[in-house]
């Protein structure tokens, strides 16, 4: 934390009397995104995942409304190719804050014959459809993501408010620009608001954010052994979604996650860094994205993340 | 390898959290080297990883170019890589050792003003580029012009393709002086200009070994140096409330905060204060920095306010020192960029937000537009288009308390919102448009430019 005699302790040309640490700015921008939907919106929802970007958005709304409770649900696309580690964490947060949460099952959508599994098995794109019924059913009118412009490249050109109409589409050339931090929440009835209160932040802040707060997360962020096989040229986790086929073989390695996503599509690393230290370091000499490196829905093409959001996605 | 250019792989947990922020924005278009540039920061601070630069080789290899295309790692969307053109305000992310940058990377033909008044508007520092073998042209005015508008702190002339002008001191000196000059009658407060070859590498991370001539900074060095906070002494303090927080819990029965991000200057525990609208005064009994009681905070830092005694106040109430409280009026004169498709008229009936308040207005009066490229000034234009910039009266529902945005940018802009579909149709700066090297007098009922 900046305190007054740190922030003007610094002599250096760059720590100038009363400049906020990155940090700092990046911790100030999110709330006050935080409280301009409460201020404007009637029923925000946070987009909870149980990853790391979901966990730091709960920590900021935490921080934002102090001593008071979050003033928001949370929403849950379960994929049903959750992480268990992931789906325990869920529930204690929500237990340990007193929230409310709100599950949208892909699940019972491919059990009612609504949605078809996918040949390749992955479910990332099937979320789409569940998230945005849920939108509408429960009249959100706010939806926050922990999207970060730093992602993807289409995500770089996303806004903070992003305008959804009543089908929950994104059109990248109807945007509102965005000036000064003077945010643009108005909407027609049936259209909502994504709300991205990371846009500015990296995965490497997101890190050290983490490791400055001291918040919890579940242990797949760290390295552990896992029995695991090779699809893509990623390490997937053997399970009842379809993996492995029988000329994949399964091994045992120490590796841990960069990304948490539905199960078949997000790959573990090779790591060996068991302490939040360790994986700021590993992270900062890393040569690849996280998305590059863990994602095969990112690989499908190279519009793949335009074309998914376009359509509702996250 | 000096020490700008190394990687943020060589630090240490604690280095990486030490570092303060800079938003700066780009101007120029792509026959400038923009892109180049960008692309070269981003590559030379290790900001581009593998496997985005191998997706930018597939993909220029695909549209038939020789090496790999840098522009191909802002231009994100389908319709811009198809087109081959930029749309849109892209965002970039890039650290070195001793600070933490955020690009707004602004289109040089679509929709340009709009874009570059986007990108500014957040902006401390504005690259503007030109090509040293053209020097200052229309474009460049356009560029000064609108970082002037805005009120951009520091202005960087990166003075591109030394190469082609055969690194020539006195090519550069004279475009530099040229263009300082101009920026200076606008009053544009501070002016570095670099000579560089965006494509070479010259003075854009590393010194130029070609230029001896030149004893500045690079442009990574200047972007790491240039200081990010203001004389906080001199600034109006102003904290726009945006939400009051009241717990109502048996720890917390009496709680009432006043939530929201401080806009400038700073406040301190004990000071007197009053809130605008309303003019009724308290004084500061606490502030919760996020968790955190301290004696003081100041902008741009996130707090809760607690006041000693129970008045009304709500989001959209402005607090401000007692000593320091401006005006308020439901008169407001602007300079304004036109940001949406549909044209802004006079008679318009608009919201307007300022700072967390959004009251009806209606547009009074458009006394002028402007032509950036020369400055000249079209009276009466009935209305803007899309990229236009003028002047316009607005007439508000309520009192509001506006700085001017010489002296605040946070609390002397706003925006207009189109009531009916919600587009965002304006952006406005509170007061004259350009500061005036020395004091010009006011000609109200005039077009009201002071240049």
């Amino acid at each position: 934390m900046t305190t007054v005699a740190e922030a003007r302790g610094g002599g250096e040309g760059t720590r100038t009397p009363y400049a906020l640490s990155h940090l700092d700015a990046l911790e100030s921008e999110a709330v006050h995104i935080f409280r301009e939907v409460a201020g404007e919106f009637e029923n925000p929802v946070v987009l909870f995942s149980g990853g790391k970007d979901s966990i730091v958005m709960l920590h900021l709304a935490l921080k934002a409304f102090a001593p008071a409770a979050v003033p928001f649900a949370l929403l849950h696309v379960d994929t049903g190719h959750n992480f268990p580690e992931v789906l325990d964490y869920r529930d204690r947060a929500v237990a340990r804050h007193g929230l409310r949460l709100h599950v949208a099952s892909v699940q019972d959508y491919i059990d009612r014959g609504v949605l078809k599994e996918r040949p390749d098995g992955t479910r990332n794109p099937l979320q789409t459809l569940p998230l945005t019924e849920r939108i509408a059913a429960e009249r959100f009118d706010a939806v926050f993501g922990g999207g970060r412009r730093d992602e993807e490249k289409a995500r770089a050109k996303e806004r903070v408010f992003s305008l959804r109409d009543e089908f929950s589409q994104w059109d990248p050339r109807r945007q509102r620009p965005e000036l000064w931090n003077l945010y643009n929440g108005r909407h027609a009835p049936g259209e909502h608001v994504r709300v991205f209160p990371l846009s500015n932040w990296t995965e490497l802040d997101v890190w050290q954010y983490i490791a400055r707060e001291g918040i919890e997360l579940p242990q797949i962020y760290f390295a552990h052994e896992r029995e695991v096989f090779r699809r893509s040229g990623m390490w997937l986790t053997a399970g009842e979604w379809g993996g492995p086929r029988d000329d994949e073989s399964v091994e045992k390695r120490l590796v841990r996650y960069r990304t948490v996503g539905d199960m078949s599509c997000t790959g573990a690393v090779d790591s060996d860094a068991v302490t939040l230290e360790q994986v700021i370091t590993e992270i900062a000499a890393s040569r690849l994205t996280e998305r590059g490196a863990t994602r095969a829905d990112d690989k499908l093409s190279e519009a793949a993340m335009e074309d998914r959001k376009r359509e509702g996605y996250f | 390898m000096t020490s700008t250019t190394e990687g943020a792989e060589s630090l240490s947990v604690e280095q990486l959290s030490e570092t303060t922020l800079l938003r700066f924005a780009t101007a120029g278009s792509v026959d400038d080297g923009k892109s180049t540039l960008v692309g070269r920061l981003l590559h030379d601070s290790k900001s581009v990883l593998t496997d985005q630069l191998e997706a930018v080789e597939r993909a220029s290899a695909g549209r038939g170019q020789d090496g790999p295309d840098l522009a191909l790692l802002t231009d994100g969307l389908r319709a811009e890589r198809e087109q081959g053109i930029t749309i849109d305000v892209a965002y970039r992310y890039f650290a070195t050792p001793r600070r933490r940058f955020i690009l707004a990377d602004t289109p040089g033909h679509v929709q340009y003003t709009r874009n570059m008044v986007t990108g500014a508007s957040t902006a401390e520092l504005t690259v503007i580029l030109v090509d040293a073998r053209n020097g200052v042209v229309e474009q460049t005015r356009r560029h000064a012009a609108i970082a002037a508008l805005l009120r951009v702190p520091h202005v960087v002339l990166a003075v591109n393709k030394m190469d082609l002008a055969g690194y020539q001191e006195a090519v550069f000196a004279s475009i530099a002086e040229e263009f300082t000059a101009y920026a200076t009658e606008l009053g544009v407060p501070e002016v570095t200009a670099i000579p560089i070859s965006a494509l070479e590498g010259d003075n854009v991370v590393e010194p130029s070994a070609r230029m001896d001539w030149y004893g500045g900074p690079t442009v990574l060095e200047h972007l790491e140096t240039v200081p990010v906070s203001h004389d906080l002494a001199h600034c109006h303090a102003r904290l726009p409330v945006q939400y009051v927080i009241r717990p109502r819990s048996a720890e917390h029965p009496d709680y009432r905060g006043y939530a929201g991000q401080i806009a400038a200057g700073s406040f301190r525990v004990g000071q007197e204060v009053t809130v605008l609208p309303s003019g009724r005064t308290s004084r500061i009994s606490g502030i919760d920095l996020l968790g955190q009681p301290v004696d003081v905070a100041w902008t741009t830092q996130s707090v809760t306010v607690l006041l000693e005694d129970d008045i009304d106040l709500s989001r959209g109430d402005l607090i401000v020192p007692s000593k320091d409280a401006p005006a308020t009026t439901q008169d407001v004169e602007a300079t304004v960029c036109h940001v949406a498709d549909q044209p802004l008229t006079v008679g318009h009936r608009v919201l307007l937000k300022h700072g967390t308040r959004t009251v009806k207005a209606i547009v009074k009066d458009i006394p002028s537009r402007l032509t950036l490229d020369d400055l000249s000034l079209h009276p009466h234009p009935g209305g803007l288009a899309a990229n236009d910039i003028g002047r316009v009266k607005i007439r508000t529902a309520e009192p509001l308390p506006v700085d001017a945005y010489a002296d605040s940018r946070r609390t002397g802009s706003f925006i207009l919102i189109d009531p009916h579909d919600g587009t965002t149709l304006t952006a406005g700066m509170v007061g004259e448009s350009f500061a005036a090297p020395e004091p010009v007098e006011d000609r109200a009922d005039d077009d009201g430019w002071d240049f």
